[in-house]
């Protein structure tokens, strides 16, 4: 293979109109070579429609997607014996059984896994005679991501994966996912789950109305920004000054309840711990949440409440 | 070793693929009763009231091959048609159809893997209604097998491409019930009395023929019997210059029909 580029999915300035809706507005990013690379965003962001475009199901009508080094519309027969796909619904029949589905499945792939050996990757050995229409949807989230590492993929496209998996579920989903990419695969995600992203992915964007508001490292984005301290502060007390505030408290506060944005979250609280006992304030239901992805998340949602 | 691997590797070809699909869709056959009896009931109940209402025991043997080949024909449109495009919508709704393309195969592969086992069923049946009236009720020996086999063949082509084409503009499964009328109807009475039709206007017969049954029926009389009803049988060689016309009406709907499913068909359901 003489496909050297560093990158295994190149996503420049993609478009994509559904009549006058216009889904995704100019996207662009890269997946390196074994990374996890996780696309974020709210409903409707247009995550879906863009791993589409790179999966090739559709042509953009602006920009370019690259996988793996090729158009993946144009020349998805040479792409896609390297390609795992995970669509956000299974799309099996109903009526066939867990095997039945898996054997049809391995018998369109080039190189497939053994059926048994897919089915113990997410452990549904156990239900291989039962029918789909029988599963639960945790139980047909796990089938699906069988299906999609049974051709022994290069690149994996994960439309939000672990959606309706119970929480040990997704541990062991997570587990599969980072025995992939310690093997080498590259893997595209999509998710609603913050921490999922948070736990897996190297490095991520947040999209928003059809485009990417922030990219990064998940580090990055994280740093990006502020801790929070929320507390009950008793009528007619005043904080004193605080550091590492992001905005200074000015004071005013809603009934009740104070949430201070600080880019020290140590040092802030210590000062403030320390003020409330020497002067013996009780700060009713104190919370104190560390920079996260959340945070990142929530300050992109809020953005576009409040137009600049 | 690394050579073998190869070979088995490219030896995977569509007809393994197609295989594989087809082999679901014939378990979800089995697994359907609706679909099942459309496509075995329907056509043994036509066939019972037929060979015991005496039509087929007409001293004349061409109103018998005319009432067989009517059922032939009939089962192009039960067990191929309708059923498979119920079959196209239900896939297409279950999202199966995005699902199959989200992996190694072809357009081509997917649409003929669904169809793979009505059309199997179909021909069996074709088979054993042939077979039974020369049996049962005697009928000749084909004049021109050859010619038999590509209106077969050829019929089961475009109504594998005409049900994809009415899938596109079904909704749901039930729904089929409504859209397939237009091409069952038209079929059913168009291409069935045309035959009987001598005294018809002009226009009227050229529209008829035009039918994408008609043809397919025209090949299997001329081939069993030499003539489509209205002329003397001619022989083996003759039959070929009278197969002109309705071959390329047929081979036309195959074209359009190819045509159609490559600008048309629905992968996903409608946002």
């Amino acid at each position: 293979m003489t496909t050297t580029t560093s990158a295994a999915v190149e996503v420049r300035s993609l478009r994509r109109r559904y009549g006058s809706f216009e889904a995704v507005r100019g996207v662009s990013f890269d997946v390196r070579r074994g990374e996890l690379f996780a696309l974020l965003g709210t409903n409707g962001a247009g995550k879906t429609t863009t791993m589409d475009m790179v999966a090739g199901f559709g042509r953009p009508d602006a920009g370019n997607v690259r996988v793996l080094g090729r158009d993946p519309y144009s020349e998805r027969r040479v792409l896609r014996p390297r390609l795992g796909i995970m669509l956000q619904e299974g799309g099996l029949p109903p009526d066939l059984t867990v095997s039945e589905s898996a054997a049809m499945w391995a018998g369109t792939l080039t190189d497939p896994r053994p059926v048994v050996e897919a089915l113990d990757l997410v452990d549904l050995r156990h239900r291989e005679h039962v029918r789909v229409r029988q599963l639960s949807g945790g139980e047909r989230r796990r089938l699906d991501l069988a299906l999609a590492v049974m051709g022994r993929p290069a690149v994996l496209l994960l439309d939000e994966p672990t959606t309706g998996l119970d929480p040990e579920n997704r541990r062991n989903a997570w587990q599969m996912v980072r025995a992939l990419l310690a093997d080498g695969v590259t893997v595209l995600m999509t998710t609603h789950y913050l921490n999922e992203a948070q736990e897996l992915a190297d490095r991520l964007a947040i999209m928003h109305r059809g485009e990417v508001v922030t990219a990064g490292s998940t580090a990055e984005v994280v740093a990006q920004h502020p801790a929070r301290i929320i507390f009950g502060l008793p009528h007619g007390v005043d904080l004193p000054a605080l550091p590492g505030l992001r905005d200074p408290y000015d004071g005013e506060h809603g009934p009740g309840r104070v949430t201070l944005r600080t880019d020290d979250l140590q040092d802030t609280l210590t000062e403030l711990l320390g003020w409330a006992r020497r002067h013996d304030i009780e700060l009713a239901g104190l919370e104190a949440r560390p920079a996260s992805l959340e945070e990142a998340f929530l300050a992109v949602a809020e953005s576009e409440e409040v137009p600049a | 070793m690394t050579t073998m691997t190869t070979t088995t590797t490219v030896t995977r070809g569509n007809t393994a693929r197609i295989r594989a699909v087809g082999l679901a869709e014939l378990k979800l056959f089995a697994r359907n009763r609706t679909a099942m009896f459309s496509a075995f009931a329907i056509p043994l109940i036509l066939a019972g009231a037929i060979s015991t209402s005496g039509m087929a025991d007409s001293d004349d043997l061409a109103t018998s091959v005319a009432v067989v080949t009517s059922l032939l024909g009939y089962v192009l449109l039960a067990a191929v048609y309708y059923n498979l495009v119920t079959t196209y919508v239900a896939r297409r709704e279950e999202l199966v159809l995005k699902r199959l393309r989200a992996g190694e195969l072809s357009d081509a592969t997917i649409i003929t893997g669904i169809a793979a086992p009505m059309v199997a069923v179909a021909v069996a049946q074709m088979i054993v209604f042939v077979v039974a009236g020369a049996i049962l009720v005697g009928l000749p020996a084909p004049v021109n097998v050859p010619l038999m086999v590509f209106g077969a063949v050829g019929g089961v082509i475009v109504f594998v491409l005409l049900a994809a084409v009415s899938a596109v503009f079904t909704r749901t499964a039930e729904s089929a019930q409504v859209t397939t009328l237009p091409v069952l109807l038209a079929c059913l009475i168009g291409s069935m009395i045309y035959p009987m039709m001598d005294d018809a206007p002009g226009v009227v017969v050229a529209l008829l023929r035009a039918l994408p049954l008609t043809p397919v029926v025209d090949l299997l009389r001329l081939g069993w019997l030499g003539t489509t009803g209205e002329s003397a049988p001619v022989g083996f060689a003759g039959t070929f210059a009278d197969a002109l016309l309705p071959a390329g009406i047929l081979i036309a709907w195959i074209v359009a029909g190819l045509w159609a499913v490559r600008r048309t068909f629905l992968w996903e359901p409608r946002r």
